[in-house]
């Protein structure tokens, strides 16, 4: 857990950028960028998950994804374990793949239909370890039971499974190289109500045992602060707020949180019909052009003069709490330096 | 609602079965229900419980085979929605019943304007012409809250964002001044801030005109903020129904308890570990027999794998269907059921 001197930095994401060209005619000549992800900068501690949350289109996908360098980014660094994994080569990076593992959300989409269960989870270990045949079903076996998934069920094809146990499939895959940073990537979001909690318990325990460090993305903002220690609130590419999970929820302080939170619906009926809700109003601007000054401003119900002219810089606003809204004291060089403060 | 109010649409025991390779999947096994005019039915379950195939069967919407619907009633002012031939249901479905789909990339044509599918229903069941439909589709589109109504009728549904189109698709289903509104899982597919406008819509809208609406979904959270009343369903079987507060306040089926247990909240305290419901939902190849859910019930015991717990009445309009009796704390004795709400 976070807390306690002992925490270091196991990621750390700096200045990340990856945008995605926009191409047009015959030649494909290219005509502007999706700024998919654009200047993001954060850390995760050893042994934390790190919720990253955000509507469809803010980029939490791209950035895990990127993150993992299963993109190319466009600029910035990732570090892990202190290794830049952006400027690595190849065949360097293919010696770190082990170390670094996803759960993809679509456990019906990221499972070979034509592989056993046994050959999907043994695949890593055939990849990047010499283990004999019976090393591996051992191991396999050993994997399955710490997802809870039945041996006796190794030598059947993910279509005689439900969404549940395959996404269970999916994460024994993900931990059979001793992994010891996980993007979680909506891994839930397929999954019904009463088999996500299923999930989101094993994973818990699984961090717990083998001290795993979770980049959990997800649009679930209450199983986000079920699951997260710090979380990181994204829009259009950027984070808006980072601060860890209690004054986050408690006292959200970028509008657009505010807005994000109010909009999530409350089981109880007598509270659902007082509480005060902050309707935004349209829709989220296109990423190939982000509004001028604060990406938020088209649609902030508190938005300022400033906020359409000058982008605000995530700023340490608070103990551990980041907050990129002019709202809040922003550093007195502004974007000059174009480095803006650090999460942590 | 006050009682005695006659319901626009009264289901009674209505099973639906898809034949597939493998065998029947009985879907649908006896469910009854009515809503009343003006009243907001919430309709909750895990995907494969039956409640889209409730719906769908009730306006001939499921293709047959597979589907056919092998018993019930389904009353709509007076007229047995079940026995009407194709062009009697086609009457009923726009004028009568209006229905919005989950996905609105998919039930919109990409191929017509938005102009021109608003209108379509116009045409076709109220018998308006080029004009007065276009003047329409304008006011409809401007009710649902779209900027620039005039000018976004000839737009294609391509160039509209997602809550757009959910938009656009409630205008559609509005179109005719329906008596009826179903709505199968109109927001699911839209992001909070989008779904809270949508929510906010559908209440504005439901002052404005008045009608019944049954809203699908399997976010409790939605159904505490917009229904009237709550059905329950698990294995296509109503478990609970009742006033939304009696039964998101005193739940009387230990599936809806679970299910309100097992999803966190972001306000309020936080719990250290999830409670699950353990196990999976059943594949029902047969109709059910026993109760559905005693693999995974905290309270079932040797009664629930006999039989199959009729819905008794457990408070004022709330029913459940299950043989355990929550304010004795002990099973209901053993003697035949007496209520007369049949499962």
């Amino acid at each position: 857990m976070p807390d306690g001197a002992a925490a270091r930095p196991l990621v750390e994401v700096r200045n990340l950028r990856m945008y995605f060209p926009i191409t047009a005619g015959v030649f494909r000549r290219k005509i502007g960028d999706v700024k998919a992800v654009d200047n993001v900068t954060f850390t995760i501690m050893e042994g934390e998950t790190l919720g990253l949350v955000g509507e469809s289109g803010c980029g939490k996908s791209t950035c895990g994804r990127a993150i993992l360098r299963l993109y190319e980014p466009t600029s910035g660094s990732v570090l892990i374990g202190g290794q830049d994994i952006v400027a690595l080569k190849p065949r360097a990076l293919r010696d770190l793949r082990p170390r670094m593992q996803m759960v993809f959300q679509d456990p019906q989409a990221s499972l070979n239909p034509r592989m056993t269960v046994a050959s999907i989870i043994a695949e890593p270990l055939l990849e990047h370890t010499s283990m004999t045949a019976a090393q591996r079903q051992t191991r396999v076996h050993e994997l399955m039971d710490q997802v809870g998934l039945n041996r006796a069920f190794a030598d059947r094809y993910p279509h005689a499974f439900s969404g549940g146990q395959r996404q269970r499939i999916g994460i024994a895959r993900a931990l059979a190289l001793n992994p010891r940073f996980i993007v979680c990537d909506e891994p839930i979001a397929a999954l019904d109500v009463s088999i996500q909690a299923q999930v989101v318990n094993l994973l818990e325990e699984l961090q717990d045992s083998l001290g795993l460090t979770y980049l959990f993305i997800s649009h679930d903002l209450s199983m986000v602060r079920h699951i997260a220690d710090r979380v990181a609130v994204m829009y259009l590419g950027q984070i808006a707020e980072l601060s860890p999970r209690e004054p986050l929820f408690a006292r959200p302080l970028h509008p657009y949180t505010q807005a994000l939170l109010s909009a999530v619906p409350e089981h109880d009926p007598d509270l659902e019909a007082n509480r005060r809700r902050i309707i935004l109003k349209g829709d989220v601007p296109s990423p190939a052009n982000p509004p001028l000054g604060c990406n938020f401003c088209t649609r902030c119900p508190r938005v300022m003069e400033i906020c359409r002219r000058i982008e605000p810089v995530l700023t340490e606003v608070e103990p551990g709490r980041h907050v990129a809204c002019h709202l809040y004291p922003q550093p007195d060089s502004g974007r000059a330096n174009g480095a803006p403060t650090r999460g942590q | 609602m006050p009682d005695g109010v006659r319901p626009v649409l009264d289901v009674r025991d209505l099973r639906t079965v898809f034949t597939t390779r493998n065998g029947e999947i009985h879907a649908v096994n006896g469910v009854s229900f009515d809503l009343r005019p003006g009243e907001l039915l919430g309709v909750v379950g895990e995907s494969g419980s039956g409640k889209s195939v409730t719906m769908m069967s009730l306006l001939g919407l499921l293709p047959s085979p597979p589907a056919r619907i092998c018993g019930g009633a389904a009353l709509f002012q007076g007229c047995d929605l079940l026995k009407m031939t194709p062009e009697e249901l086609r009457a009923v479905r726009g004028p009568g019943v209006g229905f919005i789909f989950q996905d609105p990339m998919t039930s919109l044509n990409p191929v017509f304007t938005v102009g021109y599918q608003i209108m379509e229903p116009l045409r076709a069941h109220l018998g308006m012409g080029g004009d007065q439909a276009r003047a329409r589709a304008r006011e409809l589109l401007e009710m649902v809250g779209i900027p620039d109504a005039g000018r976004r009728l000839k737009d294609y549904p391509h160039q509209f964002s997602g809550g757009m189109r959910q938009r656009v698709m409630i205008a559609i289903a509005l179109a005719c001044d329906p008596k009826v509104l179903i709505a199968d899982e109109p927001t699911t597919a839209l992001d909070v801030t989008i779904q809270a406008q949508i929510l906010e819509l559908v209440r504005e809208l439901r002052q404005k005109l008045g009608m019944a609406i049954v809203w699908i979904t399997h976010d409790l959270g939605v159904i505490a903020g917009i229904a009237d009343r709550v059905m329950v369903m698990y294995a296509g079987q109503v478990a609970e129904q009742g006033p939304v507060r009696a039964v998101f306040h005193d739940p009387r089926h230990p599936y809806t308890r679970a299910l309100l247990k097992t999803v966190p909240s972001v306000r309020g305290e936080r719990a250290a570990r999830l409670n699950v419901i353990q196990g999976q939902p059943p594949i029902l190849m047969a109709p059910p027999a026993a109760c559905p859910f005693r693999m995974r019930c905290p309270q079932a015991f040797a009664r629930c794998g006999r039989e199959n717990p009729l819905r008794r009445a457990v408070g004022p309009a709330h029913d459940a269907a299950c043989f355990w009796d929550y304010e004795a704390g002990a099973p209901l004795p053993d003697h035949p059921m007496t209520e007369g709400a049949h499962a």
